[in-house]
């Protein structure tokens, strides 16, 4: 008798404690996923200030920069980051797609098994690394080599030198899933194409290509985001000049740089913190969309394949 | 047919070109960095504390900077884990059948991810202001913390998928609860776990844009979680901006410390995972 109560008692405790931590990871996983929630609702509500001064069409479009009087026109800060961005996914993609269909295409094995910790290593590079790498190495390069033969005179910190900084520093990212996603092309396609008398780069480009394009856009599409909210890097070799850049030899001053160049004097100046975390909240709101498209699309052909 | 061959054969060669260019500026980085930063490496770099006149080139080190990293990165690491871990396991065990809730809640945390750690930094900034808290060590672990969930989540549920669901339909089998059956896949993840560890250390530890608002700068090494602490980064970052020769200097030493430490835990995590599939292969 006393036996089976005890039993039943330890089931008890069993099944008391397997609820508990049910409910625990519940929270866990709840508090965690609405972080997304929190940062858009938070950024927004700092942002409510400026919001009520200014509205969203003259803070984005405006080029009038004068925190001390009030005006905040982000204007120039986004054209710096659409050309940084632009510039970098210019240099980075090309060079990205070649080197995925290398790697899953022709490299043999070993050649493989070297060449993915070489990616991996250069993910594990922490950004303030990359910048210093900039000002060390592609600004004295711009500087000396490249700017003379187009422009008469650049300091060498430019948006060309935070594109060629970010390109870098996005290539990991743009290779592991090209590559992810040339793996999930299924091998029948390579060898039908190859009996009918395609060369192996005609089988690729015909073949493996067309059907990773929605694969590649996804990644396109991420690179860019992260390419969006890169700070540190970009701030340190941009040359931080708050006017629209005209040429890729300009300096340009982009959006997480300026939030990052002036934390220090953001509470002494009036709604200058709310415009600063508009600011943020402008890059957390593109950012998230280019999120969520990549994503879908990647989480679709996944299924597609699983399917 | 010739026309063919010569486009095969020159592809071929710009994929090999692109490949040499994206490995070689790897070792172009590092290359510079070790060039640059050599010189200036001395044993006080990375066993003092700023002295007196250290940012106009006097003596001392940077070891408030490293200490104060290891504390911001450790600290997140740990209260990443406490998060992380029951979410990972939540995910793969206690919702598993509803796919649309997995497959979205996956995508959560891609997307989280994706989000820059400026605005991590932002965040986190607005986090302190609500609670009243100033530029402390605190405020630091708080948002790199909220930095490095995505990622433990992210490894953790890829290392918990590779387990054979065998293994815990026959757990299940024998009576045990879901929890107990969580400990079981668990213990077969442990090297897993550490890998997941390694990779958020190494992401922790080189942020800078999350700790700029929140965990401030101090010369000193910080004795409470309510002090402010120095970061490595953000040390290399402040001296790089200095006109000073000997402290820009000193800088490329400091990023010298930063790319080894973080080049050790990447090769280490690297070599884990390997480990770590070859096992289950």
């Amino acid at each position: 008798m006393n036996y089976e109560q005890s039993t039943i008692e330890m089931y008890r405790l069993r099944l008391f404690k397997d609820r508990v931590f049910s409910k625990v990871m519940l929270v866990c996983t709840l508090v965690s996923v609405s972080v997304v929630l929190l940062i858009g609702i938070g950024l927004y509500l700092h942002s409510v200030p400026v919001l009520h001064k200014l509205s969203w069409g003259t803070l984005i479009t405006s080029s009038i920069w004068k925190p001390m009087k009030g005006l905040f026109g982000f204007y120039p800060f986004i054209m710096g980051t659409l050309w940084v961005t632009a510039i970098s996914i210019i240099i980075a993609l090309p060079l990205c797609i070649l080197t995925a269909v290398y790697i899953t295409e022709y490299a043999p094995s070993r050649i493989k098994k070297i060449l993915s910790p070489f990616v991996n290593l250069l993910s594990g590079i922490p950004p303030v690394i990359f910048g210093v790498w900039g000002v060390l190495f592609i600004i004295p390069l711009i500087q000396s080599h490249i700017a003379p033969h187009f422009v008469d005179f650049s300091t060498g910190y430019s948006v060309l030198a935070g594109g060629i900084v970010l390109a870098v520093m996005i290539f990991p990212l743009i290779v592991s899933i090209i590559t992810e996603v040339l793996r999930t092309i299924p091998q029948d396609l390579r060898d039908a194409s190859s009996s009918l008398g395609a060369t192996k780069w005609e089988t690729t480009k015909k073949v493996v290509l067309r059907k990773a394009l929605p694969g590649i856009i996804a990644a396109l599409v991420l690179a860019i985001s992260r390419a969006f909210g890169e700070t540190i890097a970009v701030l340190m070799v941009c040359g931080n000049n708050a006017v629209v850049p005209h040429s890729v030899f300009d300096p340009g001053y982009p959006l997480p740089a300026l939030i990052a160049n002036n934390y220090g004097d953001m509470m002494s100046i009036p709604l200058y913190d709310s415009a600063l975390m508009f600011a943020a909240l402008l890059l957390f709101i593109i950012i998230l969309l280019f999120n969520i498209i990549s994503r879908v699309i990647l989480a679709r052909l996944e299924r597609k394949l699983a399917a | 047919m010739k026309r063919r061959k010569f486009e095969e054969l020159f592809f071929k060669g710009l994929m090999l070109l692109a490949t040499i260019i994206i490995s070689g500026s790897l070792f172009l980085i590092v290359g510079t960095i070790f060039y640059k930063g050599a010189p200036y490496m001395n044993l006080d770099m990375i066993t003092k504390t700023p002295g007196g006149g250290f940012y106009i080139g006097k003596e001392g080190g940077i070891l408030n900077a490293i200490i104060g990293s290891l504390y911001i990165a450790g600290g997140a690491t740990v209260l990443g884990l406490a998060i992380s871990i029951p979410v990972a396991i939540f995910i793969n065990m206690y919702i598993n059948g509803k796919t649309f809730l997995v497959n979205t809640l996956r995508m959560a945390y891609d997307v989280l991810f994706g989000i820059p750690s400026i605005v991590y930094g932002a965040f986190g900034f607005l986090i302190m202001v609500c609670f009243g808290l100033r530029a402390s060590l605190l405020g630091g672990i708080i948002a790199v913390t909220l930095l490095v969930i995505p990622i433990l989540v992210r490894t953790l549920d890829e290392v918990i998928r590779t387990v054979p669901s065998e293994l815990g339909d026959a757990t299940l089998s024998l009576g045990a609860t879901r929890w107990e059956t969580a400990k079981v896949i668990l213990r077969q993840i442990r090297p897993g776990i550490f890998t997941a560890i390694l990779l958020s250390f190494g992401r922790a530890i080189g942020d800078v844009a999350s700790v700029l608002f929140t965990a401030g700068f101090s010369d000193n090494i910080p004795t409470s979680l309510h002090e402010p602490a120095a970061s490595l980064p953000l040390a290399i970052f402040f001296q790089l901006s200095s006109p000073v020769a000997e402290v820009q200097g000193r800088g490329y030493a400091s990023a010298l410390v930063l790319t080894v430490i973080v080049l050790i835990i990447t090769i280490l995590s690297e070599i884990c995972i390997r480990k770590f599939y070859k096992q289950k292969a």
